[in-house]
């Protein structure tokens, strides 16, 4: 029965998605779960509530600097369990990248930096205005997460429409 | 006001690959050194491949490339 199951598991996947969809799927679930499950970690008692600026910007640079290993580490590890739990349902190979899916890429990141740019002067301006630091490590952060979010669902979308 | 110009390249791969021996998706994909998505979409009209890749399909099925892929230019105004 369990067989069987999986079986229909696997038909169903292949038949609805390809590889570099899953993939990108994937990518996006875990650019939205690793980065929220840190920043929710890191702000769930409100941490820089009594800080001066310069305090601020130490935490920041704090909370920056020991979240990029965490997101390296932990996309690493949901790739490993991707390609694994992949390989055992479609028992199908990790294919290559070839032409389209490099052009794919140049595409999506370009549009991902555009969001990421527009993040930053966002930043910037409100510096500029005066506002708070924590406003404007928001903004970047959120400029970063939103260009990965941006970025992979348009992978999504011109690997099923095309381009 | 300007000429908007739309531009459609088709191919007859489907139908080539039907004559040469009934080649699979997958054989070709290998032979022009792709995926198999990528030859999915190329059939479907999905993706236009670069010169490189339309040549080396063409002579995988020993045809100039004008037997392979066509190109439509239908002007809008």
């Amino acid at each position: 029965m369990v067989r069987n199951l999986l079986h229909k598991v696997k038909f169903y996947i292949q038949l609805i998605m390809t590889y570099q969809e899953k993939k990108s799927l994937v990518n996006l679930v875990s650019a939205i779960l690793v980065s929220g499950i840190y920043y929710w970690y890191v702000f769930r008692d409100n941490p820089g509530a009594d800080m001066n600026t310069d305090e601020l910007l130490k935490f920041w640079g704090k909370t920056i600097i020991i979240g990029i290993p965490i997101a390296i580490i932990a996309r690493i590890v949901i790739h490993i369990i991707f390609g694994i739990s992949n390989t055992i349902i479609t028992k199908e190979n990790i294919p290559g990248t070839d032409e389209r899916d490099k052009m794919i890429e140049l595409k999506t990141k370009y549009v991902g930096q555009m969001v990421f740019g527009l993040s930053f002067v966002l930043a910037m301006v409100f510096l500029a205005m005066d506002k708070s630091v924590n406003l404007m490590f928001i903004a970047i952060i959120g400029g970063g997460i939103m260009s990965e979010v941006i970025e992979n669902l348009l992978q999504l979308r011109y690997y099923r429409r095309g381009f | 006001m300007a000429k908007q110009t739309k531009h459609k390249i088709s191919n007859n791969i489907r139908t080539l690959r039907f004559m040469k021996e009934e080649m699979t998706q997958q054989q070709l994909a290998e032979l022009v050194g792709v995926t198999r998505q990528t030859i999915v979409a190329i059939e479907k009209g999905k993706y236009s491949p670069t010169l490189e890749l339309a040549f080396r399909i063409a002579n995988v099925f020993e045809v100039p490339l004008n037997e392979v892929f066509s190109y439509d230019d239908n002007k809008n105004s």
